[in-house]
């Protein structure tokens, strides 16, 4: 299925798709207040994609600075180049010191790699411990947003997940109740998790320390109380030194959620006395990224997810019908760089408004990417033929004026003169399902310039 | 000054009034604009859907058309952002370099080149402006809600500078419309929900005329006010100058809305 056939299916419940809009669009809004709020915030945002350039122009020196550092402070570092080799890595680790119960706190990587899956398959007890993960994960979906995981789902929704798998009396859809509920299931899961799993917002290469901001707490939670600290980051996670952080936080959160700061903003350096600390650092696609011109400055991305929220074709198709790991504008970017066949509509589930591209605190120029991907995509034969052909006949039109001028008179007295409903049959016309076509004038432009003007 | 008129071709078959209103209007302000005949479109249906190979012949045959002038004026900022932005895969010679940077959005041309920042007449109707992405983001003709909360721009401007006229409130003052190129047709459901969206904000809000820059977010909100018979009338806002700079006598009533039913075709 293609990104408008999930899309037609989403927008079909008119009034689950004003709820999500209306939603995401109030997200907007939060950080509209919060960046208006702060004088220099483009001159932060040039910042942050100053750093990010920097470093991604010599990240192989800043990886090796980082693994140096962080092996120093006696954290155990591994290398993994795709998903396979990083659920590998971590599934080794578990099995070296026996566990079989892991908790894992939010990171999009490991949804990325599909660990949970991975390790359930190999007996491993795997809990999301953030509240929007783990919701989904009780429902067996994948998260829909970068930010808020569960934010395609109404709290009768989850008042019904509780009530199946937590025992919450039925029809229980207070926010309060529910989270309460939430709380007591995962304090239980946090006590028996031998492993604990974090994912990586920063990685701070002078120190080789990680950084991990979160609104629960649910990190610190899960790594005081494992015996194992697994932080799995992609390499592009990176930034040079400690005194770089604070452009970044500053800007993460307000873009995010419009919060001045997330909740916790923890560093984690070195493994507590007698426990292991891991950084699994992954590939799986970076560097080839890296290596495209035209694409490489996706990696700058910090996952805030506020070209989500400002999307309006997002805002109406809901994080689903991306089908991709990361969905949203970003995701449409990143995506046929993993499998540039399976995703090729997501670079058209665009207008080109560049909203995306004004949000984003690490400047992407993210719509500028979506229309180079289409001219690759084009090229390399992936667009449907019909599209295709369409397109170099146009072209050949357009390029010859009598032509051009013989055929948009023809299209026009169709339409004068074809009765209504043979011109707007939703069959061959998609546009007419919604919408009138024009009203077809008599005279052309240029039939009354020549006769008027000439 | 040697002034070229480039009418999108959309705007040439299904939109003459608006080729006539920009005509006119040029004239008003002291400019007579020519129209080179063999003119045909900028290639943006194309190049938007991934095939811009295919559209090179379409760009040289638009700079071969328009060499010849000091500037090129379209009434439409989606096609001036595909020519300034997008011709840059065909060799740069003198004249390729010479349209991008010649080619402007009629508005534009009025505020920047001609510098006129008001103009006289009267309209005196609540008037809701659809800014175009790609005249706002791409061209920065107006301040986007992104950056700052002060909605402003050119086109407000002058709309605000004629007598009687109110400028809609909206909510979302520069959501998309959804129109998109293409768009509007692969991605249908999609497109059709954020043209409603944008249509109910100005509903809401009290727009009796929707206007906005470019003809072609117009043409797929008026498929949905038409659609629904909603009463609001959708002009380019180029036909509301024309009107409103008309030498008395000219009634402006017709421009308003009758009844609650749109005519249909
Ligand atoms: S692309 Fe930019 S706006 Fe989107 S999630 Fe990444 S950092 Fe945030």
């Amino acid at each position: 299925m293609s990104h408008p056939q999930r899309a037609a299916a989403f927008t079909s419940d008119a009034e689950r798709t004003t709820w999500h809009d209306e939603t995401l669009w109030f997200v907007r809004q939060k950080r509209d207040k919060a960046v208006y709020a702060i004088p220099e915030f483009q001159e932060l945002r040039q910042l942050a994609s100053d750093i990010k350039e920097h470093t991604l122009s010599r990240l192989d020196e800043y990886l090796e600075q980082f693994e140096q550092n962080a092996r120093a402070n006696g954290v155990q570092v591994h290398w993994a180049a795709d998903a396979e080799e990083h659920n590998r890595i971590v599934l080794d680790i578990m099995r070296g010191v026996g566990a079989t119960s892991l908790v894992k706190s939010k990171s999009m990587l490991t949804e990325e790699c599909h660990l949970n899956p991975y390790l359930i398959k190999n007996g491993i007890a795997v809990v999301d411990t953030d509240l929007g993960e783990r919701i989904v994960q009780l429902r067996e979906e994948a998260p829909s947003h970068l930010v808020l995981p569960a934010i395609h789902l109404k709290k009768e929704d989850v008042g019904e997940t509780f009530h199946v798998h937590l025992g919450t009396p039925k029809g229980e859809k207070d926010p309060q109740n529910l989270t309460e509920a939430a709380r007591r299931h995962l304090r239980e899961k946090f006590l028996i998790g031998q492993v604990a799993i974090t994912g990586v917002n920063f990685a701070i290469a002078e120190t080789g320390a990680v950084v991990v901001c979160t609104n629960e707490g649910n990190a610190d939670l899960g790594v005081n109380l494992a015996q194992v600290h697994i932080a799995c980051m992609g390499m592009e996670k990176l930034i040079p030194r400690t005194a770089d952080l604070g452009v970044f936080t500053r800007l993460l959160a307000r873009s995010a959620t419009g919060q001045p700061v997330t909740t916790y903003t923890s560093h984690f350096a070195k493994p507590a006395e007698g426990r292991q600390m891991h950084i699994v650092i992954v590939d799986n696609g970076r560097t080839r990224q890296l290596g495209r011109p035209d694409f490489r400055n996706s990696l700058k991305c910090i996952r805030c997810g506020a070209c989500m929220n400002t999307c309006p074709v997002y805002r109406r198709s809901g994080g689903h019908s991306y089908d991709f790991t990361v969905p949203g504008p970003i995701g449409a970017i990143l995506s046929p760089n993993i499998d540039m066949r399976q995703h090729s509509s997501l670079p058209f589930a665009s207008t080109l408004c560049g909203s995306c591209t004004d949000v984003c605190p690490v400047k992407i120029d993210i719509h500028a990417q979506l229309y180079k991907w289409r001219q690759i995509i084009a090229q390399e034969g992936e667009l449907p033929v019909s599209k295709k052909l369409g397109m170099k006949l146009l072209s050949s039109v357009l390029a010859r004026p009598a032509i051009y001028r013989f055929g948009g008179k023809i299209a026009r007295e169709g339409l004068r003169f074809l009765p209504h409903a043979l011109t707007h049959a939703t069959a061959f016309n998609p546009w007419a399902k919604a919408r009138e076509l024009p009203e077809a004038p008599k005279q052309s432009f240029r039939d009354w310039y020549q006769q008027t003007v000439k | 000054m040697k002034v070229g008129l480039f009418i999108p071709c959309y705007v040439d078959q299904f939109y003459p009034q608006v080729g006539i209103a920009t005509y006119q209007l040029l004239e008003k302000l002291g400019v007579r604009a020519d129209f080179p005949v063999k003119q045909t479109c900028c290639g943006q249906p194309m190049a938007n859907t991934g095939c811009e190979q295919d559209a090179k012949p379409v760009y040289r045959h638009f700079v071969d058309t328009f060499q010849g002038y000091d500037y090129v004026v379209a009434p439409s900022g989606s096609c001036v952002y595909h020519v300034r932005k997008h011709y840059d895969v065909v060799e740069q010679t003198g004249a390729v370099q010479h349209v991008r940077q010649a080619t402007y959005d009629l508005f534009d041309f009025i505020t920047s080149v001609l510098g006129v920042t008001e103009l006289p007449g009267r309209f005196p109707h609540q008037v809701g402006l659809h800014l175009s992405c790609h005249g706002q983001r791409g061209l920065h003709q107006a301040n986007e809600s992104e950056m700052t909360p002060v909605r402003d721009g050119q086109l407000s401007r002058l709309l605000r500078s004629l007598d009687g006229l109110t400028l809609t409130e909206l909510s979302r003052n520069d959501e998309c419309c959804g129109f998109g190129g293409t768009f509007c047709i692969t991605e249908e459901a999609v497109s059709a929900r954020m043209g409603q969206d944008r249509v109910q904000d100005h509903l809401q809000h009290g727009t009796q005329v929707l206007t906005g820059g470019d003809m072609s977010c117009l043409m797929h909100l008026q498929g949905i006010v038409r659609r629904r018979q909603l009463p609001m009338r959708v002009l380019h806002a180029v036909e509301i100058f024309n009107v409103a700079l008309q030498p008395s006598g000219t009634s402006v009533s017709t421009f308003v809305p009758q009844s609650t039913t749109a005519e249909r075709v």
